[in-house]
């Protein structure tokens, strides 16, 4: 169990084939609106990106994933639609500001009127004057993010200032509704020097099939903590190609959270460099994927200055016919002496028909580090299903409480938590819902 | 009045039998004492009875009031009114004893507010800390804790009839006796019917036994009162079915 070479469900296009697209074109990105450098900066990474190729499964970093089922003409921009709402979720009434995105185009925003007056930015980056310099601070990696950077139709600015400390969590809410869409979110948050904020990104979706394609930017000041949460919860036709990237300055704290539930394929890729001497990342991720869905990380913890720590825990469930990859990279770098640095995988496989992988990686340049690695995948441990179920629990009440218990460990420490009881309340209704489709309830 | 019935039970592991047609009874406010050597088959009994991964069953039968057990699934053994406290009890990462209870009891239609107060009322009378009740199960518990937190279980969920396997191996004496008694006031007052298995007679103190039975070789090779395991203490298993290998 476990170890699979996953077939595609779709014969994999040819590279003739990826690289003929009619719809993702510079000319198609030049004729979106907004101001005249965001136009250019379209331009340019459209350009860029006609003259690259689409990744390919040969690839180390795309190796075991879907991509060479994603047909990009199949899907249109939604860059340019306007409009739609979205529903809150669970446990956001209490917040300092928030952020609705449809379909990638941030179309409302509040923030609390006392914070904005000190400082506190939180604004769509085509009306922010210093747009130009805001955008792609943090290296952006592939053709994915080329492409998001061509068709955004703006882009979410959080900028918390100097010495400012956020109490309440800044919301964004992501909702997908347009069917045959492609939507390119941008998020980027810019913490301060020695300030202090929670963000927490939401994104749901309509029962459409839609590309997404988000892009996530942190920026953590020297001595700034910030604590980010993700809650993916899409439908199930959504293909995702999503890009996170972090950079945590000198002694600053970043407390990095994935919690990904939907999707039809779902792929997320962090990055977070820490260039900051004593800086800190802390990268967490929940995930469970049932029905036939696929969940997809891929990690890389750069440590490039002196001194710094990264603590990385990912555990995942897979179910009925789902799969799940996680591969992970510790880079520590020749400056980055007596740095520590932390990554673990784990891994449930509840159906036999259900996979995952997990690969680990280290590359070090120096001598003085602590590292360690550790990753396991594999059922549902017997003695524990038969401690429980020797209580009279039955078994996919047993199943669904050691399941939770073996996510609780990341729940515990993620940042909220009014967002963590309704995300134990999802989790609890899928399991549930799992549970009564294989065996039928008690 | 219940009574826990086992006949010519014949049962092992990957093909080779352990239990080679053992037969004996509980009933209600019993104890019953089941000794023998390392090796007896007195574990794979305990797990045999209640349904555990990895045994299997050639023959026989278990009856609980009637009531065949034997291919039922295990959590329908307790909840037909069986239970076990093992002598490993496992770990269970991240589920708390209140959340296990509560889903224990919840097929009985029990709330689980009601479950949460007869778990922190037992703590007490089973000398718990409730500091540990929010632990995740078993995790980080020395041995004396474990044994406690078996009888807590055992005393919250209320069986019919209750295994002890080696709840005394490894226990200090404080941690024995607060066990035993629990255990022991228990049969007097509810009439729980109780199959304790032990290698050694130093629970037997504690725990008088009505009956005792030795196992040796995957049988019950001698049966009598409370003066068979005094008997045994002094005089080792030597001599105790001697049977033809």
């Amino acid at each position: 169990m476990g170890r699979l070479a996953p077939p595609p469900r779709l014969p994999p296009r040819t590279r003739e084939e990826r690289l003929s697209l009619k719809t993702f074109t510079p000319d198609a990105a030049a004729a979106l609106a907004g101001p005249e450098w965001l136009r250019a900066r379209r331009l340019a990474a459209a350009e860029r990106f006609a003259a690259g190729s689409l990744p390919d499964p040969s690839e180390e970093i795309w190796r075991y994933s879907r991509i060479g089922e994603l047909d990009l003409d199949a899907y249109r921009p939604a860059s340019g639609e306007t409009g739609g709402t979205a529903q809150l979720p669970e446990g956001t009434a209490e917040r300092a500001a928030l952020v609705v995105v449809h379909n990638g185009r941030p179309s409302r925003i509040e923030v609390d009127p006392a914070l904005a007056a000190t400082g506190l930015v939180v604004a769509d980056i085509a009306d922010l004057p210093d747009g130009d310099d805001l955008l792609s601070r943090t290296a952006v990696a592939d053709a994915f993010t080329e492409l998001n950077s061509a068709f955004i139709p703006g882009a979410t600015v959080v900028r918390i200032p100097r010495g400012m400390v956020v109490d309440l969590p800044i919301i964004i809410v992501h909702h997908l509704d347009g069917d045959g869409i492609a939507s390119f979110a941008r998020t980027i948050v810019l913490a301060g020097e020695n300030s202090d904020a929670t963000v927490i990104e939401h994104q749901s979706s309509s029962d459409v099939a839609a590309f997404s394609d988000p892009v996530v930017e942190l920026d953590v000041g020297d001595a700034a903590r910030l604590r980010y949460l993700n809650v993916q919860d899409l439908g199930a036709r959504v293909f995702q190609v999503g890009y996170q990237t972090s950079r945590v300055g000198r002694d600053a704290t970043l407390q990095s959270s994935v919690v990904a539930l939907g999707g039809d394929y779902a792929r997320v890729r962090t990055d977070s460099r820490i260039d900051g001497k004593g800086g800190t990342s802390f990268l967490t991720a929940v995930y469970f994927a049932d029905g036939s869905r696929m969940h997809d990380f891929r990690t890389i913890q750069d440590h490039i200055a002196p001194k710094t720590t990264s603590d990385l825990l990912f555990k995942g469930a897979v179910s009925d016919t789902a799969r799940s990859v996680y591969s992970g990279l510790i880079r520590v770098g020749k400056e980055a002496r007596g740095t520590n640095a932390y990554q673990t995988n784990r891994n449930l496989v509840l159906s036999d028909g259900a996979g995952a992988e997990s690969v680990p990686n280290l590359e070090i340049e120096t001598n003085d580090v602590v590292c360690s690695h550790a990753s396991a995948v594999g059922p549902i441990d017997d003695e524990q299903r038969y401690y429980l179920e020797s209580r009279g629990i039955p078994p996919e009440v047993a199943e669904r409480l050691i399941v939770l218990g073996f996510f609780g460990e990341v729940l515990d420490r993620l940042p909220l938590s009014e967002a963590v009881t309704g995300l134990r309340g999802t989790l609890v209704r899928r399991l549930a819902e799992r549970a009564g489709e294989s065996t039928g309830g008690a | 009045m219940s009574a826990l019935i086992v006949r010519a039970l014949r049962a092992g592991v990957d093909g080779k039998e352990i239990l080679r047609g053992v037969d004996l009874e509980v009933s209600s406010g019993q104890v019953h004492a089941v000794m023998g050597p390392n090796g007896s088959g007195k574990s794979t009994l305990a797990h045999v009875i209640m349904g555990g991964p990895g045994y299997e069953v050639y023959d026989g039968s278990v009856t609980l009031d009637g009531v065949e057990l034997l291919g039922m699934p295990t959590w329908k053994r307790a909840q037909a009114g069986l239970f076990l406290a093992m002598q490993y009890p496992t770990e269970v990462p991240g589920v708390s004893l209140a959340d296990a209870m509560a889903a224990a009891l919840a097929p009985q239609g029990r709330a689980p507010a009601d479950v949460a107060d007869l778990v922190a009322t037992e703590a007490v009378r089973i000398g718990m800390s409730t500091a540990l009740l929010e632990r995740p199960l078993n995790v980080d518990l020395s041995g004396g804790e474990k044994k406690r937190n078996e009888t807590l279980q055992l005393a919250v969920l209320a069986p019919k009839v209750a295994i002890l396997d080696e709840i005394d191996s490894g226990l200090d004496v404080d941690a024995l006796k607060a066990v035993s008694q629990r255990v022991e006031l228990i049969t007097n007052e509810v009439g729980l019917g109780v199959l304790v298995i032990t290698h050694y007679s130093r629970l037997l103190r504690e725990l008088r036994p009505d009956v005792v039975s030795v196992l040796r070789n995957g049988r019950v090779v001698a049966s009598g009162g409370p003066e068979l395991a005094e008997e045994l203490e002094a005089t080792g298993y030597e001599g105790y079915g001697e049977t033809p290998a």
